[in-house]
């Protein structure tokens, strides 16, 4: 594997985990459970998607093929994209969205933060502008996870039965491969496994604020840097897709 | 040929799609423009990452740019440094006010807003500090939701970034 292809999966990956999640998260425009949660949930899927195109826009860079990031995002299939399980897993009721959102949340705001020191300019740049809108988005999904642990019997259920299903995808947040490895030999790429422990232990710190346990099973679904995914991934690509693939010309 | 200030000045007269009572240049959006000759390099930063806003203002540049006689007009869009409130001067601040959405209250540096300990904002209606926050999230990525508990109106807050 040369730099420049490494270099290229790395950012498509990291490009990946933000569209697939952004996808998911627009689908609650709409259905809400309130108009202020709507709002909210728009706004920060819109600034993953932003992320994501940035970072869709440099890996076509890199590659210099002639692809675009439309290209990238809309004619690749389940089995080419390389995000993490759980980034496509279903939004489920509210209670699971925000135990999604608040373990990538924590995860996200330390990956960019070291992303933002890296030895490529462009990535550092995305990195610096992201970490303050992973700030924002992190506090709003910890004070919801806080709320339902912390509310009815009912709410605490529900981000309880959340968290036992979402725990087992936190395993492959850690997992490197073969580009990441070269990429931080150049001081290029962030080494994950130095910040799990720091990542844990904040996520433990939240659930046990919240009155929730981590699951007993510790068993870790993996598979998405592989192009392994879980039959979510699939449905979700077909809705996002469906349009520029029907229409390959289309403009707006 | 035409002045950076010039051409700056030209800039000015775009408003910021969704809130028209400041300019582009005052957002803070435009960094920098590069002239040769007939053709410019116009250097823009995005407000959020996902700000819908930017594709609007390219084309409003373009257009601009063309009307004062340039030719080939490029538009590069720079992610560092990223774009903070700390750049709205006084002046646009005091704009915002008027048009009803509350400026942002505090520096960037100081961090309160990683905390969640932030100032009371100001009512922009009634100038009432009595205001709680109803949404971090408003109705456009750059601002806040909050209320006013003296005068009871809803307002925008253009958060700290
Ligand atoms: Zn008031």
């Amino acid at each position: 594997m040369t730099k420049q292809e490494a270099l290229f999966n790395y950012t498509l990956r990291l490009a990946d985990n933000s569209l697939i999640l952004a996808q998911r998260l627009c689908e609650w425009t709409s259905k809400g459970p309130f108009l202020e949660e709507d709002l909210a949930l728009t706004n920060i899927s819109l600034d993953i998607f932003g992320r994501a195109k940035s970072l869709l826009e440099y890996a076509a860079r890199v590659e210099g093929k002639g692809r675009t990031e439309d290209t990238l995002a809309f004619f690749r299939n389940d089995r080419q994209f390389t995000n993490n399980l759980i980034c496509e897993q279903e939004n489920g009721d509210y209670a699971k969205t925000m135990v999604r959102q608040a373990m990538i949340d924590c995860f996200d705001l330390m990956l960019y933060t070291e992303l933002s020191k890296s030895k490529d300019e462009t990535i550092a740049g995305i990195a610096a502008k992201s970490i303050k809108e992973i700030t924002y988005h992190k506090r709003h999904s910890f004070s919801w996870v806080d709320r339902f642990g912390n509310g009815t019997e009912e709410s605490k259920t529900r981000a309880q039965n959340a968290l036992n299903e979402l725990w087992r995808f936190s395993g492959e947040f850690f997992e490197t491969d073969e580009a990441e490895q070269l990429l931080l030999k150049e001081g290029i790429s962030v080494d994950v496994k130095a910040f799990k422990e720091k990542w844990e232990k904040e996520m433990v710190a939240l659930f046990e604020k919240a009155g929730l346990t981590l699951p007993e099973n510790t068993f870790m679904q993996t598979g998405g840097r592989k192009g392994i995914h879980t039959e979510h991934l699939a449905y979700l690509l077909a809705e996002m897709q469906a349009l520029p693939r029907m229409y390959p010309d289309a403009k707006w | 040929m035409l002045s950076k200030e010039e051409i700056l000045s030209f800039l000015e007269e775009i408003p910021d799609p969704e809130i028209p009572v400041i300019s582009i240049v005052e957002l803070g959006v435009v960094r920098d423009v590069l002239p040769s000759g007939k053709n410019i390099e116009v250097i823009i930063t995005p407000t959020y990452s996902g700000c819908p806003a930017m594709k609007q203002m390219e084309d409003d540049v373009r257009k601009k740019l063309k009307e004062k006689g340039f030719e080939e007009i490029k538009i590069t869009t720079t992610y560092s440094p990223p774009w903070t409130t700390d750049w709205l001067s006084e002046e646009a601040k005091l704009k915002l006010q008027k048009y009803g959405i509350a400026p942002p209250e505090e520096s960037t540096t100081d961090k309160s807003f990683l905390t969640g300990k932030h100032k009371a904002i100001t009512c922009p209606r009634c100038k009432s500090k009595n205001t709680v926050m109803i949404s971090q999230f408003g109705s456009t990525a750059c601002k806040a939701l909050y209320q006013c508990k003296d005068c009871l109106e809803a307002f925008d807050y253009f958060k700290c970034i």
